[in-house]
């Protein structure tokens, strides 16, 4: 018998897809949150393999700061297109145009708190009652506490000292109007397997996440790359590196690292010998030690 | 990575100073799998707190309060690799709502490591601890004696905890247990053999987690899938296409194979199993698969879908062990929702039988409420049948949760005698 069993990829595999079919059978109308990211990539990737021969029954759902790497627009756009699913797009300038937020101000001024906002109104205005993400436990110390079905009350809020407990595969999804889930299909992903799965499946990302020339600056300890969103200091000495990113968000707070991995197996092969976690160049995170607990709880990704 | 390597989850208890975090701490340590930058936040706060070095237990701090408070409130997951399998840990608290957190990490481990201070030996905790994880059919159970360093590496030590487990340890259920001395402070037998214990023979903790044997946790032997969803592709390629989603709970499935669809009772054989890489002729637990059959028969979500000559019990009249999870008590004569693998019924608690002394694991008959951390033996009966096998013999099909239809929230897991 001892060829019946699944390796830890298979395994992963099989259990993300068995969350998004319970996502689709247990919700009425729920959408991936789509970053273009290669987390949401993946899950997207995901989707496709659990309803096969269906296509995706989700729509997706990106929620847009207004400082975009153009190359994520146009991966997302190409994707959709090729999918033949929904796109649905909040957007952050919008909620700054009606006033719903205010712009932050400084020279570490970014979007980031603002997108709660945002993400929040498009589930509301959608009808939305279950966000899919690909949020992963390994991340970030609050991530760490996520349940694969995570409520969110009235407000959009979590209160991870109150969260239903989970256990075996039975998750529970029920919920009053007005309330929604997320739900986290790669939740016991680290960002080693995801480089795996992407090069086992050979699934296609955005031309960001390998090493290329491009003009950045050096702030909060890593390359954050040179746009027209970018408020330059006079002590900002702008430099041509050979970089890549390891996580894709808002152009103003997404540092590159130094890198000369060109493909996916050398990706894969640069981040086990990584010795800094990934979300080490997000500035979003350095803001507190509790900042992504913070944002959490009010309804952060 | 190897593409054969496993999987392997477990679960950690032990009570507030018996090491836990520390323990969790130098495995993630030692098996670098910390990280830069969390190394230097760890080293700046245990400086903060004015502790020689770094302070291991850190590694697991996660959410405010606990930072704070300086305890564990909830689950939390933790992740490493070895070149020879892919671990995860089920941080389960040692101390608030232990039972609950305990009963959820567990309900998913492979294995559980309790930990024991060899200066205390087995108290009260270990057997609750053990308890536990006997109740939740645990394939695996490795006890630590820790501390060794205190104890001057004294063989007898470890002995004595050996003996006192053998003496209550008889009473349940575990397949396999092992006993490791070890100093999760210093090292001694975690991923490194210690020179300070040369009297011990067998492998250190994390060779032992490496290399038990885990391909048999799961049941090869029942066939049972519970169906998700149903899918219609409604395409032009796939016109007439009819497909049962899920994840196979247990046994395998062969294509041509006649196969039993539950509750209707209705039999067919199994024309295709559909994946996107393309059909396959045989499918096997945990795998995520889509079904379809030869005839054309009416399923839905919740049904089953076993082997002819295999089947699980129907019935609407379910004894399990309840572990109560919520801060409000059982309702009398309330219903719940009862949620069995995809399949969801209401339910109504008929007989609290007897409530289990977790310290003692003496049965009280007396009392029949059911509180937050109670475990009870009781009869439920449910509005339709369930297709329930024992917990015992397969944990997919043997296990509940109950529902609060007031609130929604998850209030009870059981497990089906």
């Amino acid at each position: 018998m001892s060829k019946y069993y699944l390796n830890y990829l298979d395994e992963l595999e099989s259990e993300a897809i068995f969350v998004l079919r319970e996502v689709w059978a247990q919700f009425e109308n729920p959408v991936i949150l789509f970053s273009g990211g290669k987390d949401s990539i993946v899950i997207t990737h995901l989707a496709k393999k659990a309803f096969y021969p269906a296509k995706i029954p989700f729509a997706l759902m990106h929620v847009d700061t207004g400082h975009n790497f153009p190359e994520t627009i146009k991966f997302r756009d190409d994707l959709v297109k090729d999918l033949g699913v929904k796109l649905i797009v909040g957007c952050v300038q919008k909620s700054i145009d009606q006033g719903r937020v205010a712009e932050e101000k400084g020279k570490n001024a970014t979007r980031n708190t603002l997108q709660i906002t945002t993400l929040l109104d498009a589930i509301e205005e959608h009808n939305v009652d279950c966000a899919i993400g690909g949020g992963r436990r390994d991340e970030e110390k609050a991530r760490a506490k996520e349940r694969f079905f995570s409520h969110r009350d009235d407000f959009g809020q979590w209160d991870p000292k109150n969260q239903r407990p989970e256990l075996w595969n039975l998750f529970n999804g029920n919920h009053f109007q007005g309330e929604h889930f997320r739900a986290f299909p790669i939740s016991n992903w680290t960002e080693m397997d995801v480089w795996n799965y992407v090069q086992r499946e050979k699934i296609e990302i955005p031309t960001l996440y390998f090493a290329h020339e491009r003009k950045v600056i050096w702030r909060n300890e890593s390359w954050i790359p040179i746009s027209e969103y970018l408020q330059l200091q006079e002590t900002d000495e702008v430099v041509v590196k050979k970089i890549r990113f390891r996580t894709l968000g808002d152009i103003t707070i997404t540092g590159g690292i130094e890198s000369e991995a060109d493909t996916v197996e050398k990706i894969a092969m640069e981040v086990s010998a990584m010795r800094k976690t990934e979300r080490g160049n997000r500035s979003d995170d350095k803001r507190s030690e509790t900042a992504m607990e913070d944002r959490k709880r009010q309804g952060y990704f | 990575m190897l593409e054969t390597n496993q999987l392997l989850r477990f679960t950690t208890a032990g009570s507030v100073d018996d090491g836990k975090s520390t323990l969790i701490g130098r495995l993630l340590y030692d098996s670098k799998s910390i990280f830069e930058d969390q190394l230097e936040a760890v080293e700046t706060t245990s400086r903060r707190k004015g502790f020689d070095g770094v302070d291991l237990a850190l590694f697991t701090d996660g959410l405010k309060d606990e930072r704070e408070q300086g305890i564990t409130i909830d689950v939390a997951y933790r992740y490493f690799t070895t070149p020879k399998r892919k671990f995860i840990i089920a941080d389960t608290p040692g101390h608030i709502q232990y039972t609950r957190n305990m009963v959820t990490g567990a309900s998913t481990a492979n294995a559980a490591i309790i930990l024991v201070d060899a200066r205390n030996g087995v108290i009260e905790q270990t057997r609750r601890h053990s308890f536990i994880a006997s109740l939740l059919h645990i394939p695996h159970l490795i006890v630590c004696i820790n501390k060794m360093d205190l104890v001057d590496y004294d063989e007898k030590a470890y002995s004595r905890v050996i003996d006192q487990f053998e003496e209550f340890s008889s009473k349940m259920m575990v397949k396999d247990i092992r006993f490791i001395p070890i100093s999760a402070l210093n090292g001694d037998n975690v991923v490194n053999r210690s020179e300070n214990m040369p009297w011990f023979q067998d492998a250190p903790l994390l060779h032992t987690l490496e290399t038990m044997h885990i391909s048999s946790d799961i049941n090869k032997v029942d066939t049972r899938m519970p169906v998700q969803t149903v899918i219609r592709p409604q395409s032009e390629e796939f016109r007439d296409f009819r497909g049962f989603a899920g994840r196979i709970a247990s046994g395998i499935l062969r294509v041509g194979e006649e196969v039993l669809v539950l509750p209707s009772g209705f039999s067919s054989r199994i024309k295709e199993i559909t994946t996107f890489e393309g059909s396959l002729d045989e499918a096997y637990a945990p795998m995520s698969v889509v079904v379809s059959l030869e005839d054309d028969i009416d399923i839905s979500r919740g049904d089953m879908i076993v082997r002819s000559n295999n089947v699980p019990e129907m019935s609407q009249d379910v004894t399990l062990m309840l572990c109560w999870l919520h801060n409000n008590p059982a309702k009398p004569r309330a219903k719940y929702i009862i949620r069995h693998t995809t399949n969801e019924q209401r339910a109504v608690i008929k007989e609290i039988i007897h409530k289990i002394n977790i310290n003692t694991l003496e049965r009280n008959t007396e009392d029949k409420t059911l509180n937050m951390n109670d475990i009870s033996k009781v009869k439920i009966r449910t509005t339709r049948p369930l297709m329930i096998d024992s917990y015992r013999d397969n944990r997919a099909t043997g296990s509940v949760i109950l529902i609060d239809e007031s609130t929604n929230e998850t209030v009870a897991a059981g497990m089906i005698i």
